[in-house]
């Protein structure tokens, strides 16, 4: 299921409209052009691009003092350091899966595959609260492992490795949805070629398939550490809420907006609107790269 | 030398690249305890109540209330995508204007901008003192903490979805097609509606359906703008963590969670064949 933006299906607008601009046959009349361009963009300004410019514009409401003692105070740093580490633990884990997943769908047949495919994207499609709710039905103090955690004092839900559990769910597809269809397109001819000269398993690996899917896998990690860094359905059913403690940045902004202090608020949020704005630069930048050798092979 | 025909292996091909027990072990291992184990807790939890428990909680006015304004909202704010993301995926595909690069990039945005964010951002920004809910006091039109409210959220969070499966299919399209269709007289709206409309159809429904199944399950960047008023502004996802969770009582909210997931599982499916007729329809392989 395509549900994010993918390498190689949104391109970037490589040809540019002129060859239909200039085509009588796939032009509209000049105010029907002017219309459509009137509508869209001003759907994209009020529905996009307002939202975005009203963070920065309120987290400064109060000034770049208070935006600044907002960001900087102990219980903002403490979520931005829990939001680092639920990121640093779940990103490289679904990484990894990711390349596993890819590697078995992509380069071998077997029965079943395609259920293993859409199961691997069932995370996509559950609604953020249900992640959360299914780590504390497992892991709370009701739940199936949740006496033998109490006896031996490990606190799971409503904890740190809870947030953990959570974020490693909700971005489990990205890597792996990134990857199986762009190895898929390219073949195993080449990594059979290395394995028949003798390279080894790990040589062929590292010398051939990872050159070959270095954006793919760039480009879905950029976008599983966006969603790891900014959940809040799952994260919030299993966080305590605990300022300092088990609230990450997402977690905090709602904090401090239920405290009506909003500057503060967005000022924690423009934080993670920063971030949003790096991922999208980073994304288009890695559709540039990966298009920009096939395009010349083109004009070859 | 040709390896025995077995279950994992229904063609019987030797297999040349190694680490295939291992990348799939892993994978199913992986897979099971971070995702299959957890989700059938939701089923294995409801199978605690008796048949008449569970319907007497999926079917309480309030939670019925939720249903209509969570499917009601998502499949509006669907159909308004359509339209505007058509709009969209056709201007940046075929017309050139300044900016272009830039709202391309952006439209992402909803991917990319934490739901809470999104969330606290679009309340400011529709609230009766806000830059776009103030012009619409006059008009007596409250938007922020009203069902509007979710129908604006939700609007926003599907934007993408709906421009990015658009968007590469009519880039594929060749320029032939128009041309057949206005060297045999069509005007170009008879071109649009009987050649070009036809192709994209799947594509705008593929979208469609991704835009409402998210919408349906969306939390974060929905709570902040409803104003959560039991019966008239409260969605379903909300109702399992106030109602339920918060209360301790969580056979009631795995018993909601179940009828979001059955559904959620009905559009997975849905999906799944929209995408095939799409890429049987334009030839393209995803």
């Amino acid at each position: 299921m395509a549900i994010t933006a993918t390498l190689h299906g949104g391109s970037p607008i490589a040809h540019g409209a002129h060859r239909y601009e200039n085509n009588a046959a796939t032009r509209e009349q000049p105010w029907v052009r002017r219309l459509i361009l009137t509508l869209a963009l001003a759907f994209f300004v009020l529905f996009l691009l307002m939202p975005l410019v009203v963070v920065f514009h309120q987290a400064l409401a109060k000034g770049w003092g208070a935006a600044l003692a907002a960001v900087t105070d102990p219980d903002a740093l403490a979520a931005v350091r829990l939001t680092l580490l639920a990121a640093g633990i779940a990103v490289p884990l679904n990484l990894v899966f990711g390349v596993a997943a890819a590697w078995s769908i992509a380069r071998f047949e077997f029965r079943g595959k395609q259920i293993l495919s859409t199961l691997i994207d069932l995370p996509f499609s559950v609604s953020p609260v249900i992640a959360g709710l299914i780590y504390v039905l497992m892991f709370g103090a009701q739940g199936w492992f949740g006496h033998w955690f109490i006896e031996h004092d490990i606190k799971i839900v409503f904890a740190v490795p809870g947030i953990v559990l959570a974020t490693m769910f909700v971005t489990f597809p990205f890597v792996a949805r990134e990857l199986i269809p762009l190895m898929q397109a390219q073949g195993r001819d080449d990594e059979e070629a290395a394995t028949v000269l003798g390279a080894s398993g790990l040589q062929t690996f590292w010398r051939v398939t990872l050159p070959n899917i270095k954006w793919g896998l760039l480009y879905g990690t950029i976008l599983c550490n966006a969603r790891a860094m900014g959940e809040f359905g799952a994260v919030s059913v299993v966080s305590g809420h605990i300022r300092g403690q088990t609230n990450t940045m997402p977690l905090h902004v709602e904090i401090l907006y239920n405290e009506y202090n909003f500057a503060a608020a967005f000022a924690v949020a423009s934080l993670l609107a920063m971030l949003a704005l790096v991922t999208l630069a980073l994304k288009s930048w890695v559709e540039w790269q990966a298009n920009r050798p096939v395009a010349q092979q083109e004009i070859i | 030398m040709s390896a025995a025909v077995s279950f994992f292996n229904p063609t019987g091909q030797t297999r040349v690249l190694p680490g295939f027990g291992l990348s799939l072990g892993y994978t199913l291992v992986y897979l099971s305890l971070v995702v299959l184990i957890p989700l059938s807790a939701v089923f294995i939890q409801t199978t605690s109540l008796t048949w008449a428990e569970f319907w007497a909680i999926v079917s309480a006015p309030r939670v019925v209330a939720t249903y209509k304004l969570s499917f009601g909202a998502a499949l509006a704010a669907a159909a308004i995508n359509v339209v505007f993301g058509l709009m969209l995926a056709w201007s940046l595909v075929r017309y050139s204007f300044p900016g272009k690069k830039l709202v391309d990039a952006l439209i992402d945005l909803p991917f990319a901008l934490p739901t809470a964010v999104a969330g606290i951002s679009l309340s400011a920004l529709w609230a009766s003192n806000g830059w776009l809910g103030g012009l619409l006091v006059p008009f007596g039109i409250k938007v922020a903490f009203t069902p509007l409210g979710v129908l604006v959220a939700l609007i926003f969070i599907g934007v993408p979805f709906v421009v990015r499966t658009v968007q590469p299919v009519l880039e594929d399209l060749e320029t032939e097609l128009e041309e057949a269709a206005a060297s045999l007289g069509a005007h170009r709206r008879q071109t649009f509606t009987r050649v070009l409309l036809p192709v994209l159809t799947p594509a705008l429904l593929t979208g469609f359906a991704l835009a409402f199944a998210r919408g349906v399950g969306e939390y974060g960047s929905v709570i902040f703008i409803a104003g959560n008023i039991p019966m008239v502004s409260e969605i379903t996802p909300l109702i399992i963590i106030i109602t339920k969770l918060e209360q301790y009582d969580e056979s009631g909210a795995t018993a909601v969670a179940v009828v979001m997931l059955l559904f959620s599982f009905l559009m997975l499916l849905t999906i799944n064949l929209l995408q095939a007729w799409s890429a049987k329809r334009t030839g393209r392989n995803r």
